[in-house]
């Protein structure tokens, strides 16, 4: 039983701003359930109280001091833009976001 | 899209609340007044030239890895405290995926189910006294996104050709504190919706944690409201009105969002689920988006930073460094300042108690601040449709304007017209006394060496005036406007001269 449906590869497609066509969807569809069945086997291992690992090291509270360091320019920010305007990142108007 | 009925006219707010029972729900953004960004060694400035504040963190570049800020993680705790909130003994950050270019990274990195401080409560005090406790759900800490200008056509997004991005603003560290849902309030629903957002407010400048400007976005609030039929337990659908950015327009949208429900649900039609955009001019608020799938983060744990773990010993060190809280604040200089429960009231509500407590440590009486603060600076604040606190009067300006009036150097009204033009940016009071020349001569020493002149020089007119003949004074007049280039009093002049002839006025 396939955990992923087509649907769901839709629905990440969509989401990830990659525009695929139907064969890609399908492909992708039988290729991410293989993916997901393997990496379940990790379930078989892993008791209930288990919890889920985000962070394999156990490593806490590693902070910065307040202080000012490193800056870049508006040049150097701007760098590698593709297109820039009086300092600021130019770039297309998009409708959909806000 | 919008079905008719979505597009009813709004009721009254009386007739709202006859039949609908407001729910309320806040999210308030906190940008911290730290040095530097949340994640990066980049300074938090406002107000500096386009992407200069940003480093390769701020920037996403790749294989940029971010640090945590550690003087942000105790603001947040601070704050969390403050709200009677629990803290977290131990969270981790998460990316919050979106696409849109106010943030290059294509995620925002949020807390999502492991908040650092969560189940708080802050007790609220509106104009009359009246308590309201509203419930915190939690207090996250985040990161700020970059800021657009949409460019071509209008200047909004809409028939805009191309948008312009400042990245300053991203990664100044945030604290995002969202309310449990607020019910009960019933017509003082706006009310409580501006005392809230000006509690919250007090609290994060009490902490010195932000600058605290609503007005430079340091303070946002989103307030969501929903309508439910009176006596019904089951919210209604709501809308979410953003980033409103003054106290003032806090309470003026809950208001004008209670009242376009209440005029959707009464013409049979649905509120939509939906962003609406704050207009100040009109008031009233706009659609923006409708909630759908894309408002799909897909979560996880930032792998890029180590969990955070808070131990009860740190809890209680940052405890212990807590200014007083605002309520207690207010009580102890309502009695230092002997003002009256009313007028302390009006203070608060006029959001002033900052200003006339510095005033007052500038050596101001709490009386003479508060008349000034009240009065005729709240004057000129309305007619500039903007809160007092807001406009460029400091308090060593109002003592020192205050001191002019009190040694007589002006009067009331001058001081008005003083007052303006300080704030036309004509400089400190006394240079504006000293340059417009609005001295008043009511130094009797001064006056009183011209009246001496005037009768000395004037023989006859002083004899008829010790005649009975008292209109004759007027002839004095003239001779002592002159030695005074015409700011003496008349009255005083007359005064002056009956007391030399030991006659009473």
């Amino acid at each position: 039983m396939p955990e992923i449906s087509r649907a769901d590869v839709e629905h990440l497609s969509a989401l990830a701003h990659i525009a695929m066509t139907d064969e890609e969807l399908d492909k992708m569809t039988g290729e991410l359930g293989v993916i997901v069945d393997s990496v379940k086997s990790v379930q078989e291992a892993a008791a209930d109280e288990v919890p889920a690992t985000s962070h394999p090291v156990e490593l806490r509270n590693v902070f910065r001091r307040d202080e000012v360091g490193h800056v870049f320019t508006a040049e150097e920010s701007l760098a590698n833009a593709p297109d820039a305007q009086d300092g600021r990142f130019k770039v297309p108007a998009i409708m959909d976001g806000e | 899209m919008s079905q008719s009925t979505t597009d009813a006219a709004p009721l009254s707010f009386e007739a709202a609340l006859e039949t609908y029972e407001p729910v309320m729900g806040f999210e308030i953004h906190v940008e911290l007044n730290t040095a530097t960004k949340m994640f990066s060694s980049a300074p938090n400035a406002f107000g500096d030239d386009p992407n200069t504040n940003v480093n390769e963190v701020d920037l996403g570049m790749p294989g940029a890895l971010p640090v945590l800020n550690g003087a942000a993680v105790e603001s947040a705790i601070k704050l969390g405290l403050a709200l009677n909130c629990q803290i977290a003994s131990f969270c981790r950050f998460a990316r919050k995926q979106y696409f849109y270019p106010d943030t290059p990274k294509n995620w925002q990195t949020s807390q999502y189910d492991e908040p650092i401080a969560f189940d708080g409560h802050l007790d609220v005090e509106l104009d009359d006294g009246e308590v309201f406790r509203i419930e915190i759900e939690r207090a996250h800490m985040e990161e700020d996104a970059g800021k657009l200008t949409h460019a071509g056509g209008t200047g909004r997004i809409q028939g805009s050709e191309y948008s312009l991005v400042d990245y300053n603003r991203a990664g100044v560290p945030l604290i995002e504190i969202v309310t449990k849902p607020i019910t009960g309030a019933g017509a003082r629903a706006p009310e409580l919706a501006r005392a809230y957002a000006t509690a919250v407010r007090d609290i994060v400048k009490g902490l010195n944690i932000s600058e605290a400007r609503m007005e430079r976005g340091n303070v946002r609030c989103d307030a969501n409201v929903s309508l439910m039929p009176k006596g019904s337990a089951t919210f209604g659908t709501r809308s979410e009105t953003k980033n409103v950015n003054s106290l003032r327009a806090v309470e003026h949208a809950v208001h004008y969002e209670i009242r376009r429900h209440a005029g959707v649900l009464s013409a049979g039609g649905s509120v939509v689920q939906e962003t609406r955009h704050w207009k100040e001019d009109s008031r009233t608020t706009s659609s923006g988006r409708p909630k759908s799938d894309a408002d799909d983060y897909r979560y996880f744990p930032e792998p890029d930073l180590v969990p955070i773990s808070v131990t009860a010993d740190w809890v209680e060190q940052l405890r212990a460094q807590l200014p007083e809280p605002p309520a207690e604040r207010r009580r102890r200089l309502r009695e230092a300042w002997g003002f009256s429960e009313a007028e302390f009231r009006d203070v608060v509500a006029a959001g002033l108690i900052d200003q006339i407590e510095e005033t007052v440590a500038h050596g101001a009486a709490p009386a003479a601040a508060r008349k000034w603060w009240m009065g005729e600076i709240s004057r000129l604040a309305k007619t500039r449709d903007a809160d007092p606190a807001a406009l460029d009067v400091q308090p060593a300006t109002v003592v020192e304007l205050n001191q002019l009036v009190e040694q007589g150097r002006i009067n009331d009204k001058i001081a008005r017209q003083v007052l303006e033009h300080h704030l036309a940016g004509e400089g400190a009071p006394s240079h504006i006394v000293t340059v417009r020349g609005l001295e008043v001569v009511s130094d009797d020493g001064a006056l009183t060496a011209a009246v001496e002149k005037a009768m000395a020089e004037n023989p006859d007119v002083v004899e008829k005036v010790q005649g009975g003949k008292l209109k004759a004074i007027g002839a004095l007049i003239g001779p002592v406007m002159k030695e005074t280039q015409g700011q003496a009093d008349a009255a005083k002049v007359k005064e002056i001269v009956l007391e030399k002839l030991g006659m009473t006025p």
